[in-house]
C-alpha cells in the first residue's frame, strides 16, 4: 500500500535521477564501486547501509563535490557528471551534508544567501523570502540571528533552508534525522510529504528504519561500497532490512538489572547560566547521578542541553555547585575536570570531537593530552598512543585503513566510534554523553551500547542525552525532561513511554507526566 | 611507495614554484626593459666564497625570524610584530652586552637571555590585548612595530653614545664577541658563531611542536580551536605562551650579527641593525610551510637572492637591485599555489594506483576490506 504514492504520478514520469555502475576510490579504500540506482521522480527515496558502506560518497558525487572514476549518472534524461556543485545546483540538485556547512559567525540570512547573491539580493528582498519559506515549512527561523547561537536542530534548518533558496528540485539530505526528536522528525516529514507533494524529489539516508519505513516510497541498501538491494516499504520489515545491511539481529538497548548503587557521583547544584543579554540558558539545575548509574536527559534540541554538559566539562562558566566524587569542580578548568576522569562525546563531533586533519592516533591523544598512555611526563608517548589507537579501532569495529589515516577520510558513522572509544579509554568515573550513537548503524550501535552497560557494571555513571527516545527509555536508570533551561519533571523508563516524553519536551500539560522535581 | 619516488614527488611543488617564479620574474623584467638572461646569468652563478659566508650569515638570521613567524602561525596567529619585537630585543640585548658587567661569555648568555625576554615581553602585550579585549593581532602588532622603531631611536637619541650623525649603544667588549669560523681564506669573512642559535632553535621548534604535550595542544588548537578547547586546552594560555615565545625566538634573530667579532666593534646603531628581517621571516615560514625543514630552504633560498643581487652592479646588470623582492614575492605565491596543485595531483596518482591494484586476479570485494 505504501508503494503507491500521491502527487505527480510517479510511475508513469521519468526517473529524476539514474546512476550507473559508478565506483569511486580512495587512498586504501574503495568507497563506491558497480553502483546502480534509480530514483523515480516525485518519490522519497531512502538509502541505507552499514557506517562506511558508501552512503556519503555517492550522493557527494551526485551533488558534484567528488567525481566518480567510473559510471554514469543521468538527471532528468540529461547526462550529469557533475564537476562542481555549481553545476548541480544547476540542474536542480541541492545537498543538506552529514556535517553541517556553515559559518559560524554569520547570520542565518548570510549564511543562506552566500554564494546565492543574484537571486534575491543580500538585502530586504532576501529576508523576505527567508521568512516565508521559514514560515512555508514552520522552521522558525530568524534571519537575523547568528549561527553560533543556533543548536544542532535549528543548523539543520538553515542547511534545508539553504537548498529550498536555491531552488532545489532534488533534494538530497545525508541523515537529516539524526539530530532531531520524534517530534521535530514529525515536522521535517510533513515538510517532506509537502515537498514530495509539490513534485520535489528527496533522497535521504537513514540508519533509522523505523523512520525510512514511514517516509519512503523506495528503499536501496548498500553494503561495502555497492548497492545489494532494493526494497519497498510496504513489503519489508525492519528486520529484514537490518539483515540485508549488516547481516545481524536488530539490536535493542534494554538494560538488563540495575546496577545504581547510594553512592553519589555527580552532584549539580543550584546550576545557573546567563547569556550576555541576560537571559537564562540554564536556571537552577539540581541533578545527582549515583555510581552505576545512568540519567537521561530528555528534551528537545536547544533547551540548553549543550550548555548543562558544556558547563559541566567547565567549557562555559556558569554558577553553581558541581561536584564529582566529594570533589569540588568549581573553578577547575576543563583538563582537570577530564583528569578527574570525566569522558565527554560531544554532540557536534566535527566541531567539539575531532582534529580531521590530524591522524586517528592523534585524536586518540585529544582530550587526553596528560595522561597515559597519550603522554608521558611533559612529552606525547607516540608508541603508546598508536598501540592504544590500534586497541580502539579493534574494539568499536572502526573502519579504516589503518591509525595513520586522517579522521577526515573516516565515514561519519566511523568517526563516532572512534570518539566513543577514546572517551571510554582510562577508565573514567563519569562519562558525559551526548547522543553517543548519532549516525552509526544498528550493527554498531548494540556494540556502543554494549560498552556503556559493561562500563556502568563497573560503576561508570552516565549522563546521557539523546534524541532517540528508544535509546534513552532502554539505557536510562532515570529520565529527567529539559524545558527552556529547566528540569521540569522526572519519569521512570520502566514505565514511560515515548508519547509522555514527548508530551513533557515540549512543554505540553500531560495529566500522567511524573511528579515534579522542582 | 619507494622512498625515492617519495622524495621526487616532495621535490616537484617546489622545482614547479621556482621555474614558474623566474618565468614570471623574467616577464616582469622584460616589461621594464631590463636584459633578464644577464639577469639569471648572474643570479644564478656559483657564489663566491666570501658570498657563500654571507649567505650562511643572512640565512641564520632569516631562519629565526621564519621559526618566529612560524610559531604563531601553526596556531592561526598571525605574528606580523616579528620586526618590533627583533629591534627592541637587539637593542636591549646590545645594551646588557655592552655593560661587560663580568666574564664575556657570562656578558654574552646574560645579554641573549635579557633579548628573548625582552623579545617575548613586546610579543606578550598584543596577546594580552588579544586575549583580554579581543583585540585582533594583526592589528596590534603591526602598531607595536611602528612603537618599537620611535621607542628605539628615543632611547638611542637620549642615552646613546654619539657617533658622527649616529647614536649607538656602548660597544662589546673584545671577550663578549665571538670570532666565528673561517672555511675559506680570512679575507672571504666569517661564519658567525651564533648562527648556531638557528640550528639550536630549529631542532628546538622541532621537538616541542612534534613531541611535547605543549606542542600537541598548540597544533590542536590551530587545527581546531573548539575541539581543543572541548579537549582541555586553555586557549587564552595557549595564546600568550605562544605569542610570548614567538617574540622570544624573534628576540634572537640579529644576536649572531651583533655577537660577531669584527673590526670596528659590535652595537647597535642605526646603521649598523639591519631591518627588514622581521618581515622576510614571514615569507619564509610560509615558503616553508611552518615546517623547520622548510623554514631553512626558504631562509637559504632568500639570503641566496638578497645577496647574490649585490653583484648585479657590479656586472653592470641593467636591472634595479630591487627587482628581487619581486621575485621573493613571486616566489611566496608560486610555492603557495604549487602546493595545492601537487597535493590534488598526488591524491590523483594515489588513486590510480589503487586502481591497476585492484585490476590484478582477485574481486573487487576484497580490497574493499578496510
Ligand atoms: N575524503 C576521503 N578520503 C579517503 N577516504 C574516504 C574519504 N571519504 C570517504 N572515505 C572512505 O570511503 C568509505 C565510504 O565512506 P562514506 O562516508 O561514503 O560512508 P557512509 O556510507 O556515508 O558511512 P556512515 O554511515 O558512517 O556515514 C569509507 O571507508 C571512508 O573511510
Ligand atoms: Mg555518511
Amino acid at each position: 500500500m505504501a508503494t503507491l504514492v500521491k502527487g505527480a504520478d510517479p510511475s508513469t514520469a521519468p526517473d529524476a535521477v539514474v546512476v550507473r555502475g559508478v565506483t569511486k576510490r580512495f587512498p586504501g579504500v574503495v568507497a563506491n564501486h558497480d553502483v546502480d540506482i534509480t530514483i523515480r521522480r516525485g518519490t522519497v527515496h531512502a538509502l541505507i547501509g552499514e557506517n562506511g558502506a558508501g552512503k556519503s560518497t555517492l550522493m557527494k558525487i551526485l551533488y558534484g563535490v567528488q567525481r566518480a572514476d567510473e559510471g554514469s549518472i543521468t538527471v532528468n534524461q540529461t547526462d550529469a557528471n557533475f564537476s562542481s556543485p555549481t553545476d548541480a545546483i544547476k540542474a536542480g540538485i541541492g545537498m543538506v551534508f552529514q556535517h553541517f556547512m556553515l559559518a559560524d559567525n554569520l547570520t542565518v540570512l548570510e549564511n543562506v544567501v552566500l554564494g546565492a547573491e543574484g537571486r534575491h539580493g543580500i538585502g530586504d528582498k532576501a529576508r523576505a523570502e527567508i521568512r516565508r519559506l521559514s514560515d512555508a515549512y514552520g522552521f522558525n527561523l530568524d534571519p537575523d540571528q547568528l549561527v553560533e547561537q543556533l543548536g544542532v536542530g535549528q543548523r539543520q534548518r538553515v542547511e534545508i533552508l539553504k537548498v529550498l533558496y536555491r531552488g532545489a528540485e532534488i533534494i538530497i539530505l545525508d541523515e537529516p534525522t539524526a539530530v532531531l526528536v520524534p517530534q521535530e522528525v514529525d515536522a521535517l516529514f510533513d515538510n517532506l510529504r509537502g515537498l514530495r507533494e509539490s513534485g520535489h524529489t528527496i533522497l535521504f539516508i537513514s540508519h533509522k528504519l523505523d523512520e525510512v519505513l514511514a517516509i519512503a516510497d523506495d528503499i536501496t541498501v548498500m553494503r561495502r561500497g555497492t548497492t545489494v538491494g532494493e526494497a519497498k516499504p510496504g513489503t519489508v520489515t525492519k528486520h529484514q532490512l537490518a539483515e540485508m545491511m549488516v547481516g545481524s539481529e536488530l539490536p535493542s538497548p534494554e538494560t538488563e538489572e540495575s546496577t545504581v548503587t547510594t553512592q553519589v557521583l555527580l552532584d549539580v547544584a543550584d546550576l545557573t547560566l546567563v547569556d550576555d543579554r541576560g537571559r537564562h540558558l540554564l536556571k537552577d539545575i539540581d541533578l545527582t547521578i549515583h555510581k552505576g548509574e545512568v540519567l537521561g536527559i530528555a528534551g528537545v534540541e536547544g533547551n540548553g542541553q549543550a550548555e548543562l554538559v558544556e558547563s559541566v566539562m567547565g567549557m562555559r562558566k556558569a554558577t553553581g555547585k558541581v561536584t564529582l566524587a566529594d570533589r569540588n569542580l568549581a573553578g577547575r578548568d576543563t583538563r582537570e575536570r577530564r583528569e578527574a576522569g570525566i569522558g565527554f562525546i560531544p554532540e557536534d563531533r566535527h566541531r567539539h570531537g575531532l582534529l580531521l586533519d590530524a591522524t586517528l592516533w592523534e585524536n586518540r591523544v585529544l582530550g587526553h593530552q596528560t595522561r597515559s598512555p597519550s603522554s608521558k611526563g611533559m612529552l606525547i608517548d607516540q608508541r603508546a598512543a598508536r598501540a592504544d589507537t590500534d586497541r580502539i579501532i579493534a574494539a568499536f569495529d572502526v573502519r579504516t585503513p589503518s591509525r595513520e589515516t586522517h579522521a577526515r577520510a573516516l565515514s561519519g558513522g566511523n568517526q563516532q566510534k572512534l570518539i566513543v572509544g577514546r572517551e571510554m579509554s582510562g577508565d573514567p568515573v563519569l562519562l558525559i554523553a551526548a547522543h553517543p550513537t548519532r549516525g552509526v548503524d544498528v550493527g554498531a550501535q548494540a556494540a556502543i551500547w554494549d560498552h556503556i552497560k559493561t562500563a556502568r557494571r563497573n560503576g561508570l555513571a552516565v549522563l546521557l542525552i539523546s534524541a532517540d527516545l528508544d535509546e534513552l527509555i532502554g539505557l536510562s536508570d532515570r529520565i529527567t525532561v529539559i524545558l527552556r533551561g529547566e528540569l521540569v519533571g522526572e519519569f521512570d523508563p520502566r514505565t514511560v513511554t515515548p508519547q509522555q516524553l514527548g508530551a513533557a519536551m515540549t512543554g505540553g500539560r500531560d495529566e500522567q507526566a511524573g511528579e515534579e522535581t522542582q | 611507495m619507494n622512498i625515492m619516488k617519495k622524495v621526487g614527488i616532495a621535490l616537484v611543488a617546489p622545482v614547479a614554484a621556482l621555474l614558474a617564479a623566474m618565468a614570471i620574474t623574467s616577464a616582469v623584467i622584460i616589461a621594464v626593459g631590463g636584459p633578464p638572461v644577464d639577469f639569471w646569468r648572474v643570479m644564478l652563478s656559483w657564489p663566491e666564497a666570501d658570498e657563500i659566508v654571507n649567505i650562511t650569515n643572512q640565512a641564520s638570521m632569516l631562519y629565526l625570524s621564519g621559526l618566529a613567524a612560524a610559531i604563531g602561525f601553526r596556531m592561526n596567529l598571525f605574528n606580523i610584530g616579528v620586526e618590533g619585537q627583533y629591534r627592541v630585543a637587539s637593542y636591549v640585548g646590545a645594551i646588557v652586552a655592552g655593560t661587560a658587567i663580568g666574564p664575556g661569555l657570562f656578558t654574552a648568555g646574560l645579554a641573549i637571555v635579557a633579548a628573548m625576554v625582552t623579545g617575548a615581553v613586546w610579543a606578550a602585550i598584543p596577546a594580552l590585548l588579544k586575549v583580554t579585549r579581543g583585540v585582533s593581532e594583526v592589528i596590534s602588532t603591526i602598531m607595536l612595530n611602528a612603537i618599537a622603531g620611535f621607542l628605539v631611536g628615543y632611547l638611542l637619541l637620549n642615552y646613546g653614545q654619539e657617533i658622527g650623525n649616529d647614536r649607538r649603544t656602548t660597544p662589546l667588549e673584545a671577550d663578549t664577541t665571538f670570532t666565528g669560523w673561517t672555511p675559506f681564506e680570512p679575507a672571504d669573512g666569517a661564519i658567525w658563531t651564533l648562527t648556531i642559535l638557528a640550528v639550536l632553535a630549529g631542532a628546538a621548534f622541532w621537538f616541542v611542536i612534534n613531541r611535547t604535550r605543549f606542542g600537541f595542544d598548540l597544533r590542536a588548537t590551530g587545527m581546531n580551536e573548539s575541539a581543543a578547547v572541548a579537549s582541555g586546552v586553555n586557549v587564552k594560555r595557549m595564546v600568550v605562551i605562544s605569542m610570548a615565545l614567538s617574540g622570544a625566538v624573534a628576540g634572537l634573530v640579529w644576536l649572531p650579527e651583533l655577537f660577531h667579532e669584527s673590526r670596528t666593534a659590535s652595537f647597535y646603531s642605526g646603521s649598523q641593525f639591519q631591518t627588514g628581517l622581521g618581515f622576510a621571516g614571514i615569507a619564509v615560514a610560509l615558503l616553508g610551510r611552518n615546517q623547520p625543514v622548510g623554514i631553512a630552504f626558504g631562509a637559504v633560498l632568500f639570503a641566496f637572492l638578497s645577496v647574490q643581487a649585490g653583484d648585479l652592479e657590479f656586472e653592470h646588470v641593467d636591472v634595479s637591485k630591487d627587482i628581487v623582492l619581486v621575485a621573493q614575492g613571486v616566489i611566496v605565491l608560486t610555492i603557495v599555489i604549487a602546493y595545492e596543485v601537487v597535493s590534488r595531483w598526488r591524491e590523483r596518482l594515489e588513486q590510480r594506483q589503487i586502481q591497476r591494484a585492484l585490476q590484478r586476479p582477485g574481486t573487487p570485494e576484497e580490497a574493499v576490506a578496510s
